[in-house]
């Protein structure tokens, strides 16, 4: 039999599935014991080059409330063309397109190798694409122009018949009509009013007299293009869209000394939510957020526009003196429900040095499985490559993007679902396995999520519910199905279920194995992600102690010092900004955001990962630090020198240009399939930049310590936080001390 | 009946105010009079009534211009003291003229023989059949008198009857009368009653048609002044005539215009005479005019009625050939006449003798007619008999009387004119029974025979007259008995009430005239052309004062009218273009004030456009300092400023308070206090200039931006439909490179935006970067904003690429629309609130559609409801049914955003509530109902042409300065009031008016005068501060005389106009009308009490300067928005009712009388437009072709009969069938006659603010009904009362206040 290791990575390539435990114990007890609970991370659309998508519906458990997918585990009479459901044990027939089955004909869904199964179906009419762009004019010249180009590139990626609309927004807010030849026509909003999605669809024109009389014409029935005029495709209007963006201006309202510019975000994004929600209700859309600065006016304002008052940080937010925050906060996770009821996700790119109140905006992306960037600038490779990648393409040619996607999850009656973190809202479904003891988001059975990637990662919980006095029978399995819906970027309906199962093991017989089994990858991202949801939700101070409670038999050092959860040094737009990446990127990615990588590369060997440590930290070294949202390459002191002597010039170094070049090709390959794009940082020993670095690694080597340790180690770091060692210590102490 | 007589002079009382002035010219005549005829002691005091009164009119008129309809002179002596005095002396006459019972009985036959008369001329008209029945005819007179009005054709009686006086003193004073003076006193003897009789009757007829009988009494005794008349008349008409042709001769074209004719008589007692004749003629040529077809008849039947008075009548007639010539004037009336009587002596006088000529040539026709009349004699023996004979006659119709009255008078007229003195009387009354005209020209023809011995004997008998047109009757018949009667006659008369009035007028003379069918009455009972005639009185003024310059030099001169054309000379008061004042001499104190009821008030349009040859205000900076001014009152520098310590300091005019001059405004002054640069300086010597404003005077402080124009366009569903969308947009591609400048070289400075709407906004970016305009639509008009700041408001010359192709855009863009819904609100929002943005004042220019229900604020819900209209509720149709725009229309005043509005209406648009805005902000709203391009583009386009051009301030402020003692406490027009003082005009423009009116809060001083001071502050078209000074002095009177001698009825009826208008808002409109009778009574009462000569109560005196008061008034009180007819909107009305608001004194006054042009005179050889007529049916020939117009439309009239000529030169068809009545202009025609018409229209055109449209109106087309609605002396359908009537109700209003 395989190792663990190699079960867990081959289920995970399968079925894009980590667990915490790979047995699962039997009973609720002994699970609660455990500390860690039955969870795993989940992505519904990896990436499976080699799962052609079968053409038909799958096949569903005839009970009303059960209604799981025909799967490998079920136990299926051929002769009597009878299956059972492996979760109800309802009995069901095949229907009559199966006639044909038997153990030698079996549908794909039957074999074991596609626990993970695609399914195309045909629902109601393909709707394309819909990309809605929202952009701030509040930008400086070079920023707004940097961004139109960006803007008018994208336009030659999107499909031909993909929808697009644009919304531009400062002081007030423009909605252009694209179809109309001649003179550019825009709908207009002042920014400081908050309207009701009836009025904004009023005002644009978007009520059709339903009863309007006009004779001869027949009401073309919701004719999409026809009824909305903002809403066009791209091939009609690319270049009346190029054009307008061309033209567009920045806000002409002159802001005086003194005054932030008026940017009415909250409106303008209001209305690009009302716009979809009143034409293309549960279509697949993006709504694509570029903004500048924090909103200043209207609802969702952020900040006044007065200069002299400075955006909220974390220190107003505790003292409780962030005046816009709460109001802001609920006003936006307002309009991202709404979103996220249609079907529609919300990206927002952000690149100011300042902050721009993704803090309270960001739910908006949270909750609908959007992006968020954060840059400096539009007018920097962060963002311009970012944004070429969110219209990536995979290796059909097709985007790496779905839509409107619904995740259930089904599982036997020994669990039940405790609630997931993800980009995702629950949709409320009650069921016989939603559990009453609610991790992330739960009390339901499925949730929305509006915009996939193959990336998108989700975290379930469960919840073992068999009693200790009623043991699973030996070699009993507990099963979970994950039945994915969602609108292929191809605009195709498709339906994506895995099923998994474990075995249940006594916990107090087979204790090593249940130990054995344990995914401590997993687990560390599974509780992060808890520890970061809760953070989101609960005070700072009452998180960390409730991690240290927690992880104390877990070693989180650096989760502990990672941005998810410090505050410290971060500014909430930055916090949020990392947050909402954590809780959607998959095993791996998730892990470097905890723990950084650190690769070295020296003369001495080949490129070789080192401790996170400052004792890595060489004179004679190149390090190259990939934390996700960062990619540092580090030259020690030596090198540093060298490549200011220009040794790389010459012939007769030749390997020291190797040398140089070695992490900055392994860097371009990060960068290659990072998203979004890593911030690239290039420094040296006494570089400014070198500071990304020295945060990160573990302070082993402090003022406190410089002269205890030997002089060969690295540089110092200048903290009082504590070291890796002195953590483990205490660690190992509280450990072995007494239960306390 | 009524007497043009020249009001002041006649009564004892004006005597007395000025015995000095009057006493030298008085004393000639008096003895001569009293040599010539002989007069009885007892009779003296009347004679020296009769004289003084006469003279003071001739004075009086001169210096008022005061036409008393009436002679009041004798009227008022009579009456004044009359009854008791009177009777004492015309004891018949006037007695009985006083006593209305006396006169039933006796009178009743006068009356009746005098109805005849009158209604001989009159109903001439009606006579053909009526001869048969002169009682009819009477009767008719009669009922005219009951209304009153009819009765004011006796009044024209009165006329005669102060001919007589005239005559008399004529004699005395002129040669003519001398001879005639034998005559005179022979006729006298006989005459005097007949006289009197006419005199009364003029009066009555003035009065109230019985009123005259009564005088007739009176005069009886009077019968001197018959005599007189007679003398003079018979004498004067010959040789007079011809002099009164020369002088005379003018005023008698005008209409028989008694008034100038007087005047000139006045000056000269020997033309005096001849206006007699002339007034005569009037008269006859009212008979003719009316009769115009039937005049023949009229006179076979006055002859066939009353044997006697047919005589007469038949001389009357004769004289009516005369009159004719008068109503020569009157060109149908000529023509009637020339048939009858002598159709080409008329002709050939008329022609021959300019107006004047004509009527002197109709004198002497008459004149001739009445000798041969000699008839008068029978008309004497007629009258009486008559008079007896009529009374039955009469007693059937009341008017009987009257006509039985006139007719007697007429035929004495006729007979005295030519035999004796009461044919000339009752030629005199025939006149008056035209009364209208009569009145005017009678007494000038009456001062004219007045200051001979006509007059002074005339204005006896003219007030007895007055009093009672029976009055002669009476006394003709013997009749003084009937005196009494006529006195109660006239009082019934007075009531204007046909019915009833008349009746009592009738039932005075004789009941039976009561009987008569109101119908008859109604119109010919006054001879229309013996009242007041506007068209006269506009020739004389452009004959006195149109040729030399006004110079304003000259303290409490009142200027020339607004018709007259004439050249201001700025010698330190404001041209009257700038002002005009309703009075020039104020009262000193509020209790003459009070007293008079003569609104005082001024009409300022501060940026009036100037003609060619006047120099523009100049502009004055004093530096950075600004503006020296008062330092308690902060009046401005201004010629009132007087300097001491040697020019050290200077004392304000206005408040005294004595301030230092600055070191830098320093100068010495000359020997008489002047400073010695005072003609280096405007501000020193002109009544008005500029200053240029400093920093201090801005908003915020901060120099202004140049302000901005934006165009809104509808472009809902029926706008796109009639075209308007395309048609603004194709003109504005041209119109906007003529944006107000101030420098013609240089671009103008003003930004335009454009926004277009339906039930949302679209903005559009027009920045000049832009390859293509861009529109922005602002759904969300509930809570309006401006989208885009920059490329909203641009520069023309720069942004002209994406400009036009946004204009040529818009309508293709909008081509398809089906959204019919519109929204107002927002879009005055939209641009005020650009306006705020760009931090400019501006204008907007807002072209729309249909009545806004889309949901918006101000949106708006049909509630016309014609069931409202004549209730108490009625006022609430002119309010705002909303106070959204009131609030709106304040922000724009502050922000200086005036708005303009222009209507395309296909229904309810509720002009009430959209106007509010343009109202409070000084814009104008421009309502095009039912728009079609094809046939209302041209008037819209110049209008719009005009609108965006002319020249106008912005962001304005306006405060009245006064001297101490009065004080501006009302203002009318079209602006803000955030406090009592300061007049806030978003927008003014060169059309705009303010009309203030000013009360005493304290004495003011004869030697200071009245001072006022209009300072208005505004930015110009290029973004300058400038600060406009009128400055205006008046006198200040103790004597009221004086304030009645130097007001202006055009501006009076302005400010009354606006007042009523106003007061439509707050009171049911029967309050309005009855206050606006009520003021006006009051004011003709003051000056009857205490500035006309005392007469008979019956008589209506008018002052010269008021004459047109009843006229005008009558006009104001029957024009839509008083008296609405049943196919007037609501909209219409309240449009008018805004559009008024603004007018100045000229617009106003065109407004109200319309000006209506025969165009069969017109001379193609010369430059001059022909005299106009007055506006009524009975001037329009069959065959003739009239344009008329009143400032917002043109109507060409076509008579059914014109000649195929005319209609050739014109139409370029002979037929009158084939002319097309949808036209809207004339065909070009190469031929002089259409390039002279077409000359014409447009130079109308081009004096008026706003295009009119030309509607060609053929006789007998339903169209006619529309163009009828402007024959403002006629009956209206609405229920308008005809002048005559209105007049008659008038002198029941006042006789009211007098008893």
């Amino acid at each position: 039999m395989a190792t663990y290791q190699e079960f867990i990575q081959q289920n995970e390539d399968r079925d894009g599935v980590r667990c915490s435990w790979n047995l699962w114990p039997s009973s609720r007890l002994e699970a609660t014991r455990l500390v860690v609970p039955v969870s795993c991370l989940y992505t519904p659309l990896k990436e499976r080059p080699d799962l052609p998508p079968v053409q038909y519906e799958p096949v569903l458990c005839s009970r009303a409330n059960c209604k799981a997918v025909l799967n490998p585990l079920c136990q299926v009479d051929f002769r009597a063309k009878i299956w059972a459901c492996n979760f109800c044990f309802q009995r069901n027939s095949f229907p009559p397109s199966y006639a044909g089955i038997s153990e030698v004909n079996q549908p794909a869904e039957l074999m074991p190798q596609f626990s993970t199964i695609e399914y195309i179906v045909q629902r109601g009419p393909p709707t394309p694409l819909i990309f809605l762009y929202v952009v701030d004019t509040c930008l400086e010249e070079e920023d707004l122009q940097a961004l139109k180009e960006s803007l008018q590139m994208s336009l030659s990626l999107l499909p031909p018949n993909a929808l697009v609309g644009l919304i531009t927004f400062g002081r007030i807010i423009q909605v252009h009509e694209l179809s109309c030849e001649g003179i550019a026509k825009s709908f207009v909003f002042r920014g400081t009013k908050e309207l009701t999605p009836k009025q904004i669809q009023e005002m644009l024109g978007l009520m059709k007299p339903a009863t309007s009389g006009q004779q001869g014409k027949p009401l073309a029935p919701h004719d999409a293009a026809a009824s909305c005029r903002f809403l066009q495709p791209v091939e009609a209007v690319d270049m009346n869209l190029t054009d307008l963006l061309g033209e567009l201006q920045r806000d002409p309202w002159p802001v005086p000394q003194g005054k932030r510019p008026l940017r009415s975000t909250g409106i303008a994004l209001s209305i690009a939510i009302g716009l979809l929600e009143g034409t293309f209700p549960n279509t697949g859309a993006r709504v694509m957020l570029f903004t500048g600065g924090p909103p200043t006016q209207g609802p969702g304002m952020v900040v006044g526009d007065e200069l002299k008052t400075p955006i909220r940080s974390w220190h107003d937010i505790q003292k409780d003196n962030a005046r816009h925050l709460k109001k802001a906060t609920k006003y936006y996770e307002a309009l991202a429900n709404r979103a996220a009821v249609n079907g529609h996700s919300v990206d927002i790119y952000a690149c100011a040095l300042d902050q721009t109140g993704l803090l309270e905006i960001k739910c908006l992306s949270n909750l609908t499985g959007g992006h968020i960037v954060m840059g400096d600038s539009f007018n920097t490779s962060l963002f311009k490559q970012t944004f070429q990648r969110v219209f990536s393409k995979d290796y059909n040619g097709e985007f790496r993007m779905a839509f409107g996607g619904t995740l259930e999850v089904k599982t036997s009656r020994e669990l039940k679902v405790s609630g997931a973190i993800g980009p995702c809202v629950s949709l409320n479904t009650k069921g016989p396995c939603v559990s009453d003891n609610e991790m992330g988001v739960g009390g339901t059975c499925q949730w929305k999520i509006c915009s996939l990637t193959p990336a998108t990662t989700l975290a379930l919980y469960f919840e073992v519910v068999n009693q200790h006095n009623a043991p699973v029978p030996q070699g009993g399995r507990g099963a979970i199905q994950f039945v994915t819906q969602y609108q292929h970027s191809n605009t195709q309906r498709r339906i994506r279920v895995t099923t998994i199962a474990r075995n249940w093991a006594d916990a107090q017989s087979q204790i090593q194995h249940i130990e054995s089994s344990f995914d401590q990858e997993a687990s560390a991202v599974l509780m992060a992600r808890l520890g970061v949801f809760k953070a989101e939700s609960e005070e700072g101070p009452d998180v960390l102690r409730w991690l240290d409670r927690q992880l104390i038999r877990l070693f989180m050092f650096h989760l502990r010092r990672s941005p998810f959860l410090q505050v410290f040094n971060n500014s909430p737009d930055e916090s949020s900004y990392y947050r909402h990446h954590f809780v959607r990127q998959d095993l791996t990615q998730s892990l470097i955001m905890i723990q950084p990588i650190l690769y070295s590369y020296s003369f001495y060997g080949p490129p070789e990962p080192v401790l996170l440590d400052s004792s890595s930290i060489l004179p004679d070294r190149i390090l190259l630090m990939d934390t996700f949202f960062q990619l540092v390459i580090y030259h020690g002191e030596t090198i540093a020198q060298w490549r200011k002597a220009g040794y790389q010039e010459m012939a007769e170094y030749e390997n020291f240009k190797q040398l140089l070049q070695a992490p900055l090709d392994d860097a371009q390959e990060i960068l290659q399939t990072r998203f979004p794009m890593p911030r690239y940082i290039d420094t040296e020993h006494g570089g400014s930049q070198a500071r990304f670095l020295l945060s990160k690694v573990n302070p082993s080597q402090t003022h406190n310590n410089l002269y205890a340790w030997g002089q060969e180690s690295g540089a110092p770091i200048l903290t009082d936080d504590v070291s890796l060692q002195v953590f483990m210590d205490h660690l190992k102490k509280l450990a072995v001390s007494s239960s306390a | 009946m009524i007497r043009w007589e020249f009001c002041c002079a006649s009564s004892p009382a004006a005597h007395v105010f000025r015995p000095l002035k009057a006493s030298e010219r008085l004393t000639r005549p008096l003895k001569l009079f009293l040599q010539q005829n002989l007069i009885n002691i007892d009779l003296l005091p009347q004679f020296l009534f009769i004289l003084f009164s006469p003279v003071s009119a001739v004075f009086r008129d001169r210096d008022e211009l005061r036409m008393n309809v009436n002679q009041q002179p004798h009227m008022a002596s009579p009456y004044g003291q009359p009854q008791p005095g009177y009777q004492g002396y015309p004891q018949p006459g006037y007695g009985g003229g006083h006593v209305p019972s006396g006169y039933p009985a006796q009178y009743a036959p006068y009356n009746g023989p005098g109805s005849a008369y009158q209604q001989g001329p009159p109903q001439g008209m009606r006579g053909p059949p009526t001869s048969g029945a002169p009682p009819v005819s009477g009767a008719q007179s009669y009922s005219q008198f009951g209304q009153g009005e009819t009765q004011n054709g006796p009044p024209p009686m009165g006329a005669p009857p102060q001919r007589p006086p005239v005559s008399q003193t004529y004699t005395p004073g002129a040669v003519n009368l001398s001879g005639p003076q034998p005559p005179f006193s022979q006729q006298f003897g006989a005459p005097p009653v007949s006289m009197q009789q006419m005199t009364n009757q003029m009066a009555s007829m003035q009065v109230g048609s019985t009123a005259p009988s009564p005088a007739g009494p009176g005069y009886a005794p009077p019968s001197v002044s018959q005599a007189a008349m007679s003398a003079p008349y018979t004498p004067a008409a010959p040789p007079s005539f011809p002099p009164t042709s020369a002088a005379p001769s003018q005023p008698p074209p005008t209409e028989a215009v008694a008034r100038p004719p007087p005047q000139s008589y006045y000056g000269a007692p020997p033309p005096a005479q001849q206006p007699f004749p002339n007034a005569v003629p009037p008269f006859s040529s009212t008979g003719p005019t009316q009769p115009q077809a039937p005049p023949p008849v009229s006179p076979q039947s006055f002859p066939q009625a009353p044997p006697v008075s047919q005589p007469p009548f038949s001389t009357a007639q004769v004289p009516p050939g005369p009159t004719q010539s008068y109503g020569g004037p009157l060109p149908p009336t000529q023509p009637s006449f020339s048939r009858p009587l002598l159709p080409t002596s008329q002709p050939s006088t008329f022609p021959a003798g300019p107006p004047p000529t004509s009527t002197p040539s109709q004198l002497p026709g008459v004149m001739q007619p009445q000798p041969p009349v000699s008839q008068p004699s029978p008309y004497h023996s007629g009258p009486h008999p008559t008079s007896t004979g009529f009374p039955p006659q009469v007693g059937a119709p009341p008017r009987p009387p009257f006509a039985g009255m006139q007719g007697p008078p007429m035929a004495p007229q006729g007979p005295p004119l030519a035999s004796q003195g009461p044919p000339m009387v009752q030629a005199n009354h025939v006149p008056p029974t035209q009364p209208g005209m009569p009145p005017g020209p009678i007494s000038a023809s009456m001062s004219g025979p007045p200051p001979q011995p006509g007059m002074q004997g005339y204005p006896p008998q003219q007030n007895g007259a007055f009093g009672q047109v029976r009055g002669p009757q009476p006394g003709y018949t013997g009749p003084y008995p009937g005196q009494p009667n006529y006195g109660a006659p006239p009082a019934a008369p007075a009531p204007a009430p046909p019915a009833t009035k008349r009746l009592d007028p009738d039932s005075v003379p004789s009941p039976q005239a009561s009987d008569m069918p109101p119908v008859q009455k109604t119109r010919h009972r006054i001879d229309p052309d013996a009242i007041p005639s506007p068209i006269q009185v506009i020739e004389d003024d452009k004959a006195n004062k149109g040729s030399e310059p006004f110079t304003t030099g000259v303290r409490g001169q009142a200027p020339p009218l607004v018709t007259t054309k004439f050249q201001v000379k700025d010698q330190g008061n404001a041209s009257p273009r700038y002002i005009r004042c309703t009075a020039y001499n104020m009262p000193c104190n509020s209790d003459m004030a009070k007293q008079s009821q003569v609104p005082l008030a001024a009409v300022i349009k501060p940026l009036a456009p100037l003609p060619p040859d006047e120099t523009p205000p100049y502009l004055v900076d004093h530096g950075e300092s600004g503006p020296i001014r008062c330092n308690r009152c902060k009046a401005y520098m201004c010629p009132y400023m007087q300097f001491i310590e040697g020019g050290r300091r200077f004392q304000c005019g206005f408040c005294s308070c004595v301030t230092e001059v600055p070191p830098h405004y320093f100068q010495h002054l000359d020997h008489t206090g002047k400073r010695v640069d005072c003609y280096d300086r405007p501000e020193l010597s002109m009544g008005s200039y500029e200053f240029m404003a400093t920093v201090d005077y801005c908003k915020n402080n901060k120099i202004p931006q140049p302000p901005a124009f934006i165009f809104l366009i509808d472009v809902s569903y029926n706008a796109v439909k009639n075209g308007m969308v395309g048609i603004v947009c194709q003109e504005l591609k041209t119109l906007l490179d003529y944006l107000p400048r101030e420098n013609p070289d240089v671009e103008s400075n003003i930004r335009v935006g454009f926004v277009t709407y339906n039930k949302v906004l679209h903005f559009y970016n027009v920045k000049a970067s832009l390859a293509q305009p861009q529109m922005m639509v602002v759904s969300d008009v509930a809570d309006m904003f401006v989208p885009l700041l920059d490329g909203f408001l641009v520069n023309v010359s720069e942004s002209r690429v994406v400009i036009e192709s946004l204009l040529d855009q818009i309508p293709e863009m909008f081509a398809d629309t089906r959204e019919t819904e519109t929204v107002f609100g927002p879009v005055i929002q939209a641009g005020l609130e650009a306006l705020k943005a760009a931090d400019c004042a501006g204008k907007l220019f807002v072209f729309h559609s249909s009545l806004p229900i889309a949901e918006a604020p101000g949106k708006l819900k049909n509630r016309e409801d014609k069931k409202l209209v004549g209730t108490d509720k009625e006022k609430s149709l002119f309010q705002p049914q909303v106070s959204f725009y009131n609030t709106l229309a304040k922000e724009c005043v502050v922000q200086g955003c005036c708005v303009d509005l222009f209507l395309f209406p296909n229904q309810y648009v509720d002009v009430a509530t959209l106007g509010v805005v343009p109202t409070s902000t000084g814009g104008s709203i421009y309502k095009y109902t039912y728009f079609q391009a094809s046939s209302d583009q041209e008037r819209f386009l110049n209008d719009l042409r005009r609108d965006v051009q002319k020249p106008m301030g912005f962001d304005a402020v306006m405060r009245v300065r006064t001297s101490t003692g009065i004080r501006a406490t009302d203002f009318f027009g079209s602006f803000y009031m955030s406090n009592t003082t300061d007049v806030e005009l978003a927008g003014l423009d060169c059309d705009k008016t303010v009309t203030v009116e000013f009360r005493h809060d304290d004495k003011l001083s004869e030697e200071t005068g009245a001072l006022m001071q209009c300072a208005v502050l505004y930015t110009s078209c290029s973004g300058q501060r400038r600060l406009r000074i009128h400055n205006m002095a008046v006198n200040c009177c103790s004597q009221l005389a004086d304030l009645y001698r130097n007001c202006e009825t055009d501006t009076v009826i302005n400010f009354f106009a606006k007042y009523a208008y106003r007061s439509v808002l707050s009171s049911p409109i029967k309050n309005v009308r009855d206050s606006l009778v009520n003021q006006c009574a009051q004011i003709l009462a003051c000056y009857r009490k205490n500035c006309a000569s005392p007469s008979s109560a019956g008589q209506l005196i008018l002052p010269e300067c008021m004459k047109l008061l009843p006229v005008y008034l009558n006009c104001v009180l029957k024009s839509d928005v008083l008296q609405p007819g049943a196919d007037i909107s609501l909209d219409d009305r309240a449009y008018l009712r805004q559009l008024v608001s603004t007018m100045d004194v000229s617009e106003s006054h065109v407004f109200f009388y319309p000006r209506l042009l025969p165009l069969q005179k017109l001379d193609v050889e010369s430059i001059s437009v022909p005299v106009a007529v007055r506006d009524s049916e009975e001037r329009l020939s069959r065959g003739g072709v009239y344009l008329l117009e009143n400032g917002l439309n043109i109507f060409l009239w076509v008579g059914v009969n014109a000649q195929q000529e005319l209609l050739q030169n014109i139409f370029g068809t002979p037929a009158f069938g084939q002319i097309d009545p949808n036209m809207t202009s004339l065909p070009a025609l190469d031929n002089p006659f259409s390039k002279r018409l077409r000359e014409i229209i447009e130079s109308v055109r081009a004096q008026r603010s706003r295009y009119m449209k030309l509607m060609v109106v053929k006789q007998e087309d339903k169209l006619e009904l529309i163009f009828k609605h402007f024959l403002v002396e006629d009956k209206s359908n609405n229920g308008g009362a005809s002048y005559v009537d209105f007049l008659c109700h008038m002198h029941k209003e006042i006789r009211q206040l007098l008893s």
